[in-house]
């Protein structure tokens, strides 16, 4: 038999109280360091805080790996499109002249570019690897304008602390992180491999992040919102991938 | 427990030897709590482990070698399974529903568990002695005609004696030993290797597997191999006593002979 003593009592009792108020005070720390995923909240809430909360500090400014010319996947996977819209269509036919890419939210001039004007930007490319949750993966040169350079011109209020991005396609909304956002391999990515993005990997403009996983990687991005608080898009839980069981951070 | 461990016991203890002392079963200390606690967390995580890590190869059942690979280039290998998603060509005409999103966060969520978890095991084993007590192969243990007599027996599938009760035999020590710094490392470090986020910090833990998709495929690999141990370690412990041996690793403790004096 179990004797429980009144010291074993004690002794436990203060281990737990100790236990207890150490996660609260873990709990306020990270949340003021921003290590809590707006997806925190369910039973898979404390797998994705320690993974968000360890991998930010461990690649705040870490370089997703870069890779020489000749490793360049010769023939790049393009996954499974939705059906385009008669919108999309109609701005494809235009060879996407009329593309616009609004940005508002707490910015000091809210503001739209076409793709040409994108392009006028200095632009940036990096051969980096695109990764789908499913486990393949491919390599490419990925042509664009560091998101930062935009976000610049636009100016950043100081307390921003995400960036919404949403696309052309219907209910196909993400964000990432200002870390993550201002990060210098964070494109608005308008070419591949020496040419224009192709439709079927996200053309005329997809964000790349080559640090997170395919999903993360929009297609067809038409709006950024940057925001303090994500609990005013959709659910509250960062992107809609959330809201069907997927990951709001997803570098693992 | 008491009752389920001595049901257990081999039938000469019943047998009346000492004709007036009948022999009873005494409980003798076998695990500690510490060992107990973490490795129930670690089988809970690893049924976690297997089934999401099922899933998430099921949405795309094919493995490489190298830096990258897709449905557009030449497998290594594929399983020969049907697949969650739509664009693999797997030969099956049906789709399987996509279970990857939970399937992911349970799978990360139980690595995270299992991995600090394990870490207060191998931290307490390494202070305790419990290492060097239990698990590392004494000097006489380590000979070629010793190893060669346990893995006979083992082949006999011989009920091990009283004694191994309460103690690990040498194949026993060499097979854990083998399971703590080989396999559980090297699934756990080709885990994160997978990860874009880790090999942006710790490049060279992909270079050094040979690259994202061979991590991949060593991970598939040493999950195997776990589940082989797990395979074998399940049917060791039933041909030495399933209740006995696994009530030993819930209450801590074992049955053992003791007659009276």
């Amino acid at each position: 038999m179990i004797n429980f003593s009144r010291r074993k009592l004690l002794v436990s009792g203060l281990a737990a109280t100790a236990g207890a108020s150490g996660l609260a005070a873990a709990a306020r720390l990270a949340r003021k360091y921003g290590l809590v995923p707006p997806d925190y909240g369910g039973i898979y809430g404390l797998g994705e805080t320690l993974t968000y909360a360890s991998q930010r500090l461990l690649t705040r400014h870490s370089l997703a790996r870069e890779f020489p010319r000749s490793l360049i996947s010769p023939r790049p996977f393009p996954n499974e499109l939705a059906p385009l819209t008669e919108e999309f269509k109609r701005l494809q036919a235009g060879r996407f002249a009329d593309w616009r890419l609004s940005v508002d939210g707490l910015v000091a001039e809210p503001a739209s570019f076409s793709i040409a004007d994108l392009k006028s930007y200095p632009s940036r490319s990096h051969i980096t690897e695109l990764a789908c949750e499913e486990g393949w993966s491919y390599i490419a040169e990925w042509i664009g304008v560091p998101l930062s350079h935009v976000l610049n011109l636009v100016g950043v209020h100081p307390q921003a602390k995400y960036v919404v991005y949403a696309s052309m396609e219907p209910d196909t909304w993400d964000s990432i992180d200002i870390a993550d956002a201002l990060h210098p391999q964070t494109f608005l990515c308008y070419g591949m491999n020496g040419s224009d993005l192709p439709v079927p990997h996200g053309g005329p403009l997809r964000i790349r992040l080559p640090r997170q996983v395919g999903y993360k990687n929009k297609k067809f991005i038409t709006q950024l919102t940057v925001t303090d608080n994500l609990k005013r898009f959709g659910k509250g839980l960062g992107c809609v991938d959330a809201e069907y069981g997927y990951a709001w951070y997803a570098g693992i | 427990m008491a009752m389920l461990g001595s049901a257990q016991l081999p039938a000469e203890t019943c047998t009346p030897g000492a004709v007036s002392t009948a022999p009873v079963t005494k409980l003798a200390p076998r695990h500690s709590a510490l060992v107990r606690v973490t490795h129930w967390i670690i089988t809970l995580c690893f049924f976690a482990l297997l089934v999401t890590g099922i899933e998430i190869v099921i949405s795309h059942p094919r493995f490489y070698w190298g830096e990258t690979g897709t449905d557009l280039t030449t497998p290594l290998f594929q399983l020969p399974i049907p697949s969650s998603r739509a664009l693999v060509p797997t030969g099956y005409g049906y789709v399987l529903p996509d279970q990857n999103g939970w399937s992911r966060a349970l799978h990360f969520e139980a690595a995270w568990i299992a991995v600090l978890t394990g870490l207060l095991y191998v931290l307490s084993g390494l202070l305790t002695g419990h290492f060097r007590k239990n698990l590392l192969p004494s000097k006489a243990d380590f000979s070629w005609r010793a190893l060669l007599t346990s893995f006979t027996k083992h082949l006999r599938l011989e009920r091990p004696s009283e004694a191994e009760a309460s103690s690990y035999n040498v194949l026993q020590r060499l097979t854990y030993l083998f399971v703590i710094v080989m396999l559980f490392p090297l699934v756990i470090w080709s885990g994160l290797a997978m990860s874009l986020a880790f090999a942006s910090a710790f490049p060279w833990s992909v270079a050094l597997l040979g690259g994202r998709q061979s991590a991949r495929t060593i991970h598939f690999f040493v999950s195997l191999a776990l589940v082989l141990f797990l395979f074998v370690h399940v049917a060791m412990v039933w041909f030495a006593g399933f209740w006995n041996r696994t009530g030993a690793m819930i209450t801590g403790r074992t049955a053992t002979r003791k007659e009276h004096a």
